[in-house]
């Protein structure tokens, strides 16, 4: 088989990545700078008999694909900052009724209207808390076209694996960079597919076979007649006001992400073994952190490069075994601070943390990073 | 409880359900699971979507596909459950407030689109579930809990909304009128297209206690003296002044939207 290289935009990679994961349903409204993944949507569902919908707002975006999911159907939708914010509050009915989802925010510089067509990265901590109410959150953040292709996939997997919404976390310099990437075949992937229970099957749709943190799936119109709610639920889904119904639910919904870190978490250790010290970064600024990491090993200095792909769940073992390793972690970012924030909550206190950020929207410089690194030495 | 219907299309071990004593609801959720029956549908194929409120309990104890979402946001729950799916008959429960308020964008873009959905909007004039809060249907002058002096707010004509927005079937009556009713939800099952049935129902406790309108009986009188039906309000006008006119609104074909869309796929495929 030839290969197939293409030369695409992180967001056109994206669309590439959710069809390849089985993507069938697309519902969303237009925003900067995501639009792209619309649009390409749009043209490619149809042809492998999906559906694309341009919803009324980016509520009713996510809306509609929760409501395709239920359907049997892989479901994504696709925004930016003031259209993640709206979307929220269904995020966490996702999460409560325990629907995959895929939910993509191309960050952009906030906060409200901002700077639409610019990077940022200050929806990180939106995304795990942006909801109301304690609930688990699933995070991936790539760094490259190729990584944008991959990591759709993943989060497809996840979200089918976990029974849970799934927030692909890309910024402006990802999403609008072209790369050259190699399209392997599907053949090639790791798919993965929510489990349903088998035809005849006595159902219910929430409860848990032996051992099992995420029950069964059915899809509507199989057969298996339950309730979906964004209500505390019992294991039939119907309404349940017990507060020992909902101590159990809310641990599970909880522990079926924390139970599972060691499958979700990823991320890249680069020159790490020898460091004194790290730089610690994500998404599109993680680049320029590895730039500067390679000039300041050239200049002979012992820094490594510790990046996340899974930003929640947070890598805390990773980040805390570093941080005894070294004596000063950099954390940089396209915002003032959120991530460095959970680094200092996890190294407690073992190294120094410090901040490279900015949010006006310009990318960091490998030269800044460096100039802002030195300042420890 | 020897009740066929119950026992067919109800979740009997759900029941009973948490409405108050004369509340209307009842009838119209009878209502809905009778026109069902009528139309011959396979409970397997249904699926009923509701927002937040109080009607929007309704799904819950109904054997169906159900799904009760978030404040609003049922049609557009619905329209992705259609979509993806369009051999389910989708049916949707919604409140005044749930359709017309907070959730009124996803009514006039569902309408507009002329999506395969059958709306049941339950209008109590009132936020029966937050304690009696004025909804966009509560009447000028009339008391709620935030309307302490009377509503200085114009409401709307739900039905009169969805036809304006593009539903290519909408009609009213209210749950006195229950034959009537039922007749008009098994229509709307029936169209292909974006229908809309508004069952005037009554809230003895709150809209009734606010507004001195008496038993949840007086308020059913009150109902059977001040809608009429539409063909004698055309034929006898007179027998219309100062009362509220039901029947069916808007009855048209048009093309139906997840038809079109198959239609794009199957052109795709040439």
């Amino acid at each position: 088989m030839s290969k197939v290289i293409k030369f695409l935009q992180g967001n056109e990679a994206c669309v590439e990545g959710a069809l390849m994961a089985g993507m069938r349903f697309y519902s969303g409204y237009p925003i900067t700078p995501s639009t792209e993944i619309a649009e390409l949507s749009s043209e490619k569902l149809p042809k492998v008999g999906g559906k694309f919908i341009q919803m009324e707002d980016e509520i009713a975006g996510i809306a509609a694909a929760i409501g395709a999911s239920l359907t049997g159907k892989k479901a994504m939708t696709a925004t930016s900052g003031p259209g993640f914010s709206l979307k929220q509050e269904n995020i966490g009915y996702a999460a409560i009724a325990e629907i995959p989802l895929v939910v993509v925010n191309v960050q952009r510089g906030g906060p409200s209207t901002g700077l639409p067509t610019s990077p940022g990265q200050g929806d990180v901590m939106q995304a795990k808390w942006g909801t109301h109410g304690d609930h688990p959150v699933i995070c991936l953040t790539p760094d490259s076209v190729k990584e944008t292709f991959d990591l759709t996939i993943r989060a497809f997997n996840l979200a089918e694996k976990y029974r849970t919404p799934v927030i692909l976390l890309t910024d402006e310099i990802t999403g609008h960079m072209r790369e050259k990437i190699e399209i392997p075949e599907v053949s090639e992937l790791e798919i993965y597919d929510r489990v349903m229970p088998e035809k005849g099957a006595d159902y219910k749709a929430y409860r848990l076979d032996e051992g099992d943190l995420v029950p069964k799936m059915a899809p509507f119109g199989s057969g298996f007649r339950y309730h979906v709610t964004g209500l505390m639920h019992d294991e039939t889904g119907f309404p349940s006001n017990s507060t020992e119904n909902a101590d159990v639910l809310i641990k599970r919904l909880m522990g079926k992400i924390e139970a599972n870190k060691e499958d979700i978490i990823t991320y890249e250790a680069y020159e790490t073994d020898d460091a004194e010290y790290l730089i610690l970064s994500y998404g599109g600024t993680a680049r320029t952190a590895k730039a500067a990491v390679k000039k300041l090993r050239a200049e002979g200095i012992k820094v490594g490069l510790f990046r996340l792909i899974t930003v929640w769940p947070f890598p805390e073992e990773q980040v805390r075994a570093l941080s005894e390793q070294v004596k000063d972690i950099l954390v940089a970012e396209l915002n003032f601070g959120q991530i460095k924030l959970e680094v200092e909550r996890v190294v407690k206190g073992n190294a120094n943390v410090r901040l490279c950020g900015k949010a006006n929207g310009e990318i960091l410089t490998p030269e800044e990073l460096m100039k802002a690194f030195k300042e420890v030495l | 409880m020897n009740n066929p219907l119950v026992e067919n299309y109800f979740r009997v071990d759900k029941l009973p359900h948490i409405w108050c004593p004369g509340c209307g609801h009842g009838i119209i959720m009878s209502a809905i699971a009778r026109a069902i029956e009528k139309s011959g549908l396979d409970k397997d194929k249904v699926c009923i979507v509701s927002g937040i409120g109080c009607s929007s309990r309704a799904p819950g104890y109904m054997d169906f596909n159900t799904l009760h979402t978030t404040h609003g946001r049922a049609l557009a729950f619905a329209t992705g459950v259609k979509l993806a799916n369009p051999e389910l008959e989708v049916i949707v429960i919604a409140g005044d407030g749930d359709l017309s308020a907070i959730g009124g964008n996803h009514l006039i873009h569902a309408a507009r689109r002329n999506i395969n959905l059958t709306t049941i909007c339950f209008n109590n004039n009132i936020y029966g579930m937050t304690g009696g809060q004025y909804s966009p249907t509560t009447a000028t002058g009339d008391k709620g809990t935030t309307a302490p002096y009377g509503n200085i707010d114009r409401p709307f004509d739900i039905t009169q909304l969805a036809a304006g927005a593009g539903a290519t079937y909408a009609a009213k009556a209210t749950v006195y009128h229950v034959n009537q009713l039922q007749k008009y939800i098994e229509a709307a099952i029936g169209h292909k297209g974006f229908s809309m049935v508004e069952a005037v129902s009554v809230c003895p406790t709150y809209y009734g206690r606010k507004n001195k309108k008496g038993s949840a009986v007086d308020m059913m009188n009150w109902l059977k003296d001040s809608f009429v039906d539409m063909k004698i309000a055309e034929k006898m006008p007179e027998k219309a002044v100062g009362k509220f006119v039901m029947g069916e609104y808007v009855n048209k074909v048009e093309p139906e939207y997840t038809e079109l869309y198959d239609q794009v796929i199957e052109r795709l495929k040439g």
